[in-house]
């Protein structure tokens, strides 16, 4: 087994009203700052998966965006490697 | 015999022990759901309470849509049993498709905790027959996420399926669009409350349990918590507390 390192990052759909990301832009003459628009306020998400190879690692991972970590009737989502790929068996060397 | 009526408890859940106290007051029988349980127990009718279920960690809801009680649930809904959400009860049923649409941030970004006027759209359901069509119900609301949104291709489908039960009214009766300040969170079309297209799983977030006796200011919410025992009462086969009164 390998064990692979994701992000998903996790967006408001376009169109849906996000009330946070407008906060932010509210904010933003605050800081004297001007030329920013269009901020949209997502989450992300990090984690470790342990497959055969990445293909099956992204499949776990497409499916948990899916239906865990975004509500697609109102959220986006992309995935993203990071960290790339470590052994699970060299990492635990001298285990079992 | 009171009908069984179950309210569900998450870790998080606060509302359980009131709406436990206003199922008494209507006549029904409380039996409490554990989440890590897989049994509903023989109830007639199961009620999710508000609170914050899990913490609401990640989005309000859907942590515990995923709990051994909500397989359960999911089950019960799907045989035609009666299933009502309130407040984060709503929003769990929202998460697992249970009932339509989606419960956004409300648009003010400030956690909503007040009194606010509702009115059923229909009084044929499950949840509403014992109320009075288009009167406004006055109960509270306790919310940070409760902005009703569907796309508009959805919000006119569940429209003309007349599954809009409830909507927020202002002080004239009309319906509350997002930018009246009757409505509490900026929901679409102004939307409190809907049901599913089998009419057996509804949700609201206003609080009808915290709206159940005088002394609380507000009454309005008995009618629906009585609609729900009386239709429990007749799927279970029994006679309802209103008509045994009533002889």
């Amino acid at each position: 087994m390998t064990s692979f390192r994701f992000a998903v990052n996790v967006t408001p759909k376009p169109g849906i009203l996000d009330p946070q990301g407008r906060a932010v832009e509210g904010s933003l003459g605050h800081l004297g700052i001007t030329g920013v628009s269009a901020v949209r306020v997502g989450r992300r998400v990090e984690l470790t998966v342990d497959a055969v190879d990445e293909a099956a690692a992204r499949a776990v991972v497409d499916q948990l965006a899916r239906e865990l970590l975004s509500n697609p009737l109102i959220e986006a989502y992309d995935i993203e490697p990071i960290g790339g790929a470590s052994s699970t068996t060299s990492a635990l060397a001298g285990e079992g | 015999m009171p009908v069984r009526i179950g309210v569900v408890v998450f870790p998080g859940s606060n509302c359980d022990r009131d709406t436990i106290h206003a199922l008494d007051l209507a006549g029904a029988e409380p039996v409490v759901l554990w989440h890590e349980q897989a049994s509903l127990e023989g109830v007639a009718a199961v009620i999710l309470p508000g609170g914050f279920a899990y913490g609401d960690y990640l989005r309000a809801g859907v942590i515990a849509r995923f709990s051994p009680i909500m397989r359960a649930v999911a089950a019960f809904a799907g045989d035609g049993g009666l299933v009502l959400g309130i407040c984060n009860g709503f929003q769990v049923l929202a998460e697992a498709g249970l009932v339509p649409g989606a419960l956004l941030r409300n648009q003010s970004l400030r956690f909503a905790g007040r009194e606010v006027a509702i009115a059923a759209e229909r009084v044929d359901t499950a949840f509403t027959h014992a109320l009075e069509v288009r009167r406004p119900l006055r109960m509270p609301v306790a919310h940070g996420e409760g902005c009703y949104y569907a796309d508009e291709a959805a919000l006119d489908a569940l429209e003309r399926a007349r599954q809009v039960i409830f909507r927020y009214v202002d002080a004239t009766g009309m319906d509350a669009q997002p930018g009246n300040p009757a409505n509490p969170n900026g929901s679409l079309r102004a939307i409190a409350g809907v049901i599913n297209a089998t009419g057996n799983v509804a949700g609201l977030m206003p609080h009808p349990e915290r709206a159940a006796e005088a002394i609380l200011g507000s009454e309005d919410g008995m009618g629906i918590l009585r609609s729900l025992v009386e239709s429990a009462a007749r799927a279970a086969g029994q006679t309802s507390p209103l008509e045994a009164a009533a002889r």
